[in-house]
């Protein structure tokens, strides 16, 4: 096992080495996801449900008032195939 | 009502932007990775080193692309996390589901097969390294697979049940999601689209080494198999097109009214506009002419929708009021839109019946008020809407941009045909000047027509995020328009620094191939 581990290691290791393209890919990759998971996600992309709900239930709960309330403003009938539409 | 509407422009704007910086990696990865596939499949069976070097070399650019789009996709994820959780909550496991799936099995299968191709050469016996560029390939498809049934469940939810108690979709049937219509047309015209980009990138590149004469039997070797892989991607892409049209006719015929400017259909056969330029005053409420001008295909839009010439395709206006026409004339009457509206309004009026029961704990009104949801909920997404004009896409945007993805779809067949014409037997074809710069220009072309194809899908559907169900008005959370329309800035000037990183590592390295022999480096 410790072989087979050594051997992937290896090839890693010799791999980073060896390159010449890659070094500026590397760090390409690296400063990208920095960004992305170090700034990104922890300032501006916060997970809105998680933030403001402790639960399921409570996101089920507010989720299904968001869903409903957006349209609550307005109240539309059907009167001949027209729909007619009045604030309330 | 304003701030509403400016919340939703702007996370649609950013969700739009990523995803088409993310669609300018991921075909690319999926074409080349199948191409050096090929290539060194080609080097395993003849053992020829220059063949092995071509391979290498563009397994370099293959890399470049794969290192700049890795984790793009990631963000559209923290999207649908912030700026769409009432989306993300609505559709719960059946779009999460897939998405883990993909992160967790074809990610990780091709990360570390992508490590054996790139640092294995000399590492592994040719045998496991062939199996490993494969798999990578293979990893990058099962990527896309995910993702595609995912979005594909967005344009037809199949195989779910709404829990009111929950307040989301619960999947009741994995291999209708997996294995619907949508879903196999969408990944198969995918993925297929991807080798015809990658065949075009390949044949492009190799025109512009050949236009500064360099690397001629490597540019030639390169040009065949990008040639053949290309011309069968963009046969199946078409054939698959297709069968996409008419999934679309079915699932989501507003979307194809848009895509063909069409208003009113006729009995009898309808036509398909084969170039058409469209009446900006048009709208469903007036009477104009919807072209100002048109090159129309007789009975074309029958056969492509309904693969029947006298089948009667519904525009905008019959779908909105719910009216088809026999092959004689006669006119059949379905829902209209105004009477979905109204259905939709019951199903949202029941689901607040349902808050308001649960918390009183009346289990008999409950019951009542999950009834009359479940009766009415195939038009809940409708209930948003005050008149039938919201629930129409953007028609212009649609239809030139499905002229785009058509048209430049012909090109691209031709484009293979005189490649394939000018490597196996007019030799002199890739000497001309004017062939190798239209090869180079047919580089940007490509992924237009394909970032327009992603257009018609997604700009067609609207205003649904998930069809019928829930439109992106109601799928957005309640943060402030302004942190939206910052962070798209954001992404502006990440996206531009990744593209230009890409790009110009990427021309460095054909560049510095151009001044030596990619075959005895």
């Amino acid at each position: 096992m410790k072989t087979l581990f050594s051997k992937i290691a290896d090839l890693y290791i010799d791999g980073f080495k060896s390159m010449t393209v890659g070094k500026k890919l590397w760090i390409l990759i690296i400063v990208k996801l920095i960004i992305i998971f170090a700034i990104l996600k922890v300032f501006f992309f916060p997970d809105f449900l998680n933030s403001t709900c402790k639960d399921d239930v409570e996101k089920a709960a507010k989720v299904r008032k968001e869903i409903t309330d957006k349209n609550r403003n307005y109240k539309t009938t059907l009167i001949n195939n027209h729909l007619t539409t009045h604030a309330i | 009502m304003n701030d509403l509407l400016s919340l939703v422009d702007w996370s649609r704007a950013q969700f739009a932007l990523t995803a088409m910086m993310h669609w300018i990696f991921v075909p690319l990865t999926i074409g080349l990775s199948l191409i050096v596939s090929v290539m060194e499949s080609v080097y395993y069976k003849t053992r020829e080193d220059s063949m092995k070097k071509i391979t290498q070399f563009w397994m370099t650019l293959f890399a470049i692309n794969f290192a700049c789009g890795v984790a793009t996709g990631i963000i559209l994820e923290f999207e649908f996390g912030t700026n769409w959780s009432n989306y993300s909550w609505f559709v719960g496991d059946i779009f999460g589901a897939p998405l883990a799936i993909e992160g967790i099995f074809a990610f990780f299968l091709e990360s570390t097969f992508f490590a054996v191709m790139m640092f294995g050469w000399n590492k592994v016996g040719p045998k496991f390294h062939l199996a490993a560029t494969w798999l990578t390939a293979i990893g990058v498809c099962i990527s896309a697979l995910w993702i595609l049934i995912a979005n594909a469940w967005m344009q037809n939810p199949v195989g779910m049940e709404f829990d009111p108690e929950q307040a989301r979709n619960v999947m009741s049937n994995f291999s209708e999601v997996a294995l619907s219509p949508t879903a196999t047309n969408k990944f198969l015209h995918t993925v297929l689209s991807g080798w015809v980009l990658g065949s075009v990138f390949v044949i492009g590149v190799s025109c512009f080494l050949l236009l500064r004469k360099s690397n001629e039997k490597a540019t030639s070797t390169s040009i065949k198999i990008a040639s053949i892989i290309g011309l069968i991607g963009i046969i199946l892409t078409m054939w698959t097109g297709d069968g996409s049209a008419v999934q679309v006719s079915k699932v989501q015929p507003m979307k194809l009214a848009a895509m063909e400017g069409l208003y009113r259909g006729e009995a009898g056969g309808q036509s398909l506009v084969g170039f058409g330029i469209l009446n900006p005053n048009k709208t469903i409420e007036n009477d104009e002419t919807a072209m100002i001008y048109s090159i129309d295909i007789p009975n074309g839009l029958s056969i492509l929708a309904k693969h029947d010439s006298k089948a009667f395709v519904p525009g905008i206006n019959d779908i909105i009021d719910g009216i088809e026409l026999t092959e004689n004339g006669d006119t059949i009457k379905n829902l209209s839109y105004a009477e979905r509206i109204e259905s939709g309004k019951k199903a949202h009026e029941a689901l607040r019946r349902y808050n308001a029961a649960v918390e009183a704990k009346d289990f008999d009104a409950t019951e009542q008020a999950a009834a009359d949801l479940e009766a009415n909920f195939k038009n809940f997404g409708y209930g948003y809407f005050d008149n039938p004009a919201q629930a129409v896409p953007n028609v212009p945007l649609t239809f030139y941009s499905f002229r785009i993805m058509v048209i430049g779809g012909g090109y691209l067949l031709l484009f293979f045909i005189i490649s394939l014409a000018g490597v196996f037997k007019f030799k002199g074809l890739f000497k001309n000047k004017f062939v190798l710069l239209s090869g180079i220009l047919t580089i940007p072309v490509v992924w237009i027509v394909s970032e327009a194809g992603w257009v018609v899908a997604e700009v067609g559907r609207q205003p649904w995020a998930v069809q019928d169900l829930l439109p992106v008005r109601a799928a957005v959370s309640s943060v402030s328009a302004a942190s939206v329309e910052t962070t798209f800035w954001i992404f502006v000037v990440l996206f531009s620094g990744l593209f230009i990183a890409e790009v110009s590592i990427m021309l460095r390295e054909i560049f510095k191939a151009s001044k030596e022999d990619i075959t005895n480096r």
